[in-house]
């Protein structure tokens, strides 16, 4: 069974969010995600100062045998993404929550956080997709 | 979907099963990156078995394989000698590349794609009409490739003197009869091995004899991984029957000679050459980071191209592919990732081979 933290938000699209507490978040894909892509070889990271709205497109990651979208999970200016990535996209596969973040926003709309999925709805999500 | 003999061995290691033509295939057994080392560095084994083992049998096995195929089995004189050929379609595109053993001038054993299966054997049996000659489908033999440059040695570890002293002196690209079980010095990842068939019902016992022998399971993900470093032609997706050898980086496997023997597709395959070969299959790799995926497009100074097959080559830590480019494409290359172009070089499509880069 992959692993659901229970103090992070989630996305339909499979992306956590960690609420920082301070108007900003961060975000990577779930431990769900990198399961199904297989061994990570490559991140696209998203811009720093892109300007996005939940749902877009901004940024890919990268698989042996598929190339997944890393979608925005709420809306928010890009301030910090982890260039860790570049050396070592494999991060993402041994540790999807810690060292393999992707990337961090600041928040157009705090309350938004609340909107996404709790750690309960999205481990259903996964089990219905089973 | 069709299970192999060794349906319940994948299931026991762990394997992550997908649908590959028809049949319910491992494509890797926790990590494919692992398991490309492995061969790479050591030895694996991968369940090929629902590849299509043939027999050929009858006074004009020979005259038929000259028409049939477009390399020339004429070039096989020792009992066991294996020839890579393609089987071509009168337009000169490829129905299909197969590996046929020589065994005697009335006997011979072929063996095609699981993916092309149907149409092969129904290309091969109306191409026999007024040979004499039959088919046989040896679906009651079970395959395994051993790969990696200890697969041998761990091979002659399980077996009794007597059979060791047949399989041991096998060159690269010969096979030969030991028992029941036919083994041949062939494989599809640019490392030693060696290809085995054998009784279906033998297969329980061979698998955990190979894995106790340190030569753990290996998905078809990494076979792709594999053969693509070394350079190694897949059907379906480098060629298939629109392409002819000629744009495919099969030119070598063509035998002109003797110029009296009219292979199917030799017509065409001679019209394509006076007019003129418009492309060419070359291997790319990118300079910078990323991956490349086939269909992308290839732009070059004299046109633009496809890639064919692209990946991320875990030996060389670079994304390499194979791409069909105008005749006239150069060294150097732009591929279109998602929208941007990105450098690459263009080099001869082979990039790894016995666990080393051949990249100058």
């Amino acid at each position: 069974m992959s692993k659901v933290p229970a103090n992070l938000k989630y996305a339909d699209s499979h992306e956590w969010v960690r609420d920082n507490g301070d108007g900003t978040v961060t975000i990577g894909i779930t431990d769900h995600a990198q399961a199904l892509l297989g061994d990570l070889v490559f991140v696209e990271l998203p811009e720093i100062g892109a300007i996005l709205a939940a749902g877009d497109e901004c940024g890919v990651v990268e698989s042996v045998k598929a190339a997944s979208d890393i979608y925005a999970p709420i809306g928010g200016e890009v301030f910090e993404v982890n260039h860790e990535l570049g050396d070592s996209p494999e991060l993402v596969s041994t540790d999807p929550y810690d060292a393999g973040w992707i990337f961090k926003l600041k928040l157009e709309d705090a309350n938004q956080v609340a909107d996404l999925l709790t750690a309960e709805a999205y481990g259903e999500l996964v089990a219905s997709e089973a | 979907m069709q299970h192999t003999p060794f349906y319940q061995k994948h299931l026991e290691a762990g394997a992550k099963l997908v649908d590959f033509a028809g049949w319910e295939m491992p494509i890797h057994y926790g990590s494919q990156l692992q398991e490309h080392k492995q061969v790479r560095t050591d030895a694996g084994m991968f369940d090929v078995s629902h590849m299509v083992v043939l027999d050929l049998q009858g006074t004009d096995a020979k005259p038929y394989l000259l028409k049939l195929l477009a390399n020339n089995v004429d070039k096989l004189k020792e009992p066991g000698k294996a020839l890579y050929s393609c089987m071509l379609n009168a337009q000169g595109g490829v129905i299909d590349d197969l590996i046929v053993y020589y065994l005697s001038e009335t006997s011979y054993r072929i063996v095609v794609n699981a993916g092309t299966r149907a149409k092969d054997l129904a290309w091969m049996q109306q191409q026999l009409q007024g040979f004499n000659a039959q088919l046989t489908e040896r679906s009651d033999l079970a395959m395994l490739a051993v790969q990696g440059p200890n697969a041998r040695a761990k091979v002659f570890s399980l077996m009794p003197a007597d059979e060791i002293t047949i399989a041991e002196p096998l060159k690269p690209f010969y096979g030969a009869q030991v028992g029941t079980w036919f083994i041949a010095r062939t494989g599809y990842t640019g490392e030693d091995g060696f290809e085995m068939m054998f009784p279906a019902e033998q297969a329980d016992k061979v698998w955990d004899a190979l894995v106790g022998a340190g030569i753990p399971p290996t998905g078809l993900g990494a076979r792709d991984t594999l053969r693509l470093e070394a350079g190694m032609n897949l059907y379906g997706t480098d060629m298939d029957e629109t392409t002819s050898p000629l744009v495919s980086g099969l030119a070598w496997t063509l035998a002109w000679e003797p110029t009296a023997r009219d292979f199917i597709g030799r017509k065409a395959l001679e019209a394509e050459k006076a007019a003129g070969v418009q492309q060419k299959l070359v291997g790319l790799v990118l300079e910078g980071k990323g991956v490349l995926r086939n269909h992308m497009k290839v732009v070059c100074e004299a046109g633009e191209g496809e890639i064919t097959s692209g990946t991320f080559s875990p030996t060389l830590g670079l994304a390499i592919a194979l791409a069909r480019v105008p005749v006239a494409c150069g060294d150097h290359c732009s591929i279109d990732i998602r929208g941007k172009l990105y450098p690459a070089k263009v080099v001869k499509p082979v990039f790894v081979r016995h666990g080393q880069s051949v990249l100058s």
